[in-house]
């Protein structure tokens, strides 16, 4: 039973690396658009827009009673001629950054945006430092002559 | 001195421990809102008996603004702690009565008790989404000003009260003196 859960996990872990598990099923809207345009940003209005009840899906994806509210009100504001960014202010000024997939760059994001680069600095800083010592002390074993070289492998039990 | 620096790998590793194990702790589910200080949004809309109602039928002094539905659980089990304070006389309760049925929500009243001074009808979840609802229940503290001061997300229960809501309102109280 154990084994089996384990299998699971290993496959859909597998799954979701290769992005073949589908991470959201949309939900099905009867919106009616002008255009092709119209209904391309909503499509991406609500892909990018976080759901506030279920947290963890996107707006199109959740059945959640407010993502369905907030899908409705992106169809009415698009109709209405607003654009994304005014869009995006609306939601933002009901909801926060929370709303957002993509958290704008503001002082408190800043450490979520440069964070793992400035990780990715101070390792390389490190593994630099690491190499280089290890170098050193390569060269230091080349120094010795042949009959050095041959006490110290018999030392350490090398051939 | 030298010798400290072949621990600190422990202590970044320590560190980088604590903060990432305090982070699975976080409240992620309550978002904080953005209306805190912020007037409450403008509205028209009918009460739950079919009178209209807006901003100026709302008391002048500080009130609570309870999101309920009659399809909400935790409602029911917040219900008694704002039956009490109606009864008391403690602080006005008004109601948003969040993407209900008109039907339902009366009966609900009129089983349980009706704790509001009024229950704007927000039946498509409008006026909702203007406050940065995200599901009932949720309660506003709003101030005479009709400012919005404070929110709770979920059961309002005594405890709650007596920890988040008494000395809000006692900030507020002493503030406006």
């Amino acid at each position: 039973m154990r084994t089996f859960r384990y299998l699971n996990c290993i496959c859909l872990s597998v799954l979701f690396i290769l992005g073949v598990a589908p991470d959201s099923i949309a939900q099905v809207d009867t919106f009616e658009f002008d255009n092709d345009v119209q209904q391309q940003r909503f499509r991406t209005l609500s892909d990018e827009l976080r759901c506030p009840m279920c947290q963890n899906t996107n707006l199109s994806g959740s059945t959640g009673g407010v993502a369905e509210d907030l899908r409705r009100e992106i169809h009415r504001m698009i109709l209405g001629g607003m654009s994304d960014r005014d869009i995006e202010r609306f939601m933002f000024e009901r909801y926060g950054d929370f709303i957002f997939y993509r958290p704008r760059l503001t002082a408190q994001t800043l450490l979520l945006w440069f964070g793992p680069l400035c990780f990715l600095l101070v390792g390389g800083f490190f593994a630099r430092g690491i190499f280089k010592r290890a170098k050193e002390v390569d060269d230091i074993e080349s120094e010795l002559d042949e009959s050095q070289k041959a006490r110290l492998n018999e030392l350490i039990g090398g051939k | 001195m030298d010798r400290l620096k072949y621990f600190l790998p422990s202590f970044v590793f320590v560190a980088l421990a604590i903060l990432l194990w305090r982070g699975l702790y976080l409240d992620t589910r309550t978002l904080p809102s953005m209306l805190i200080d912020k007037p409450l949004p403008e509205f028209t809309l009918a009460n739950v008996v079919g009178e209209p109602v807006s901003n100026s039928d709302l008391p002048d002094e500080i009130f609570l603004l309870n999101v309920w539905g009659s399809y909400c659980l935790p409602c029911l089990i917040e219900h008694p702690t704002f039956m009490r304070l109606s009864e008391e006389g403690e602080i006005p309760v008004v109601g948003i009565n969040y993407k209900d049925r008109n039907k339902l929500a009366k009966d609900w009243l009129e089983t349980n008790g009706n704790p509001f001074s009024f229950s704007i009808e927000d039946l498509d979840g409008r006026f909702g989404i203007d406050l940065g609802v995200y599901g009932a229940p949720e309660t506003y503290l709003v101030d005479a000003d009709g400012v919005i001061r404070y929110r709770h997300v979920s059961v309002l229960d005594e405890t709650v009260w007596n920890k988040e809501f008494l000395p809000a309102i006692a900030e507020l109280k002493a503030e406006s003196n």
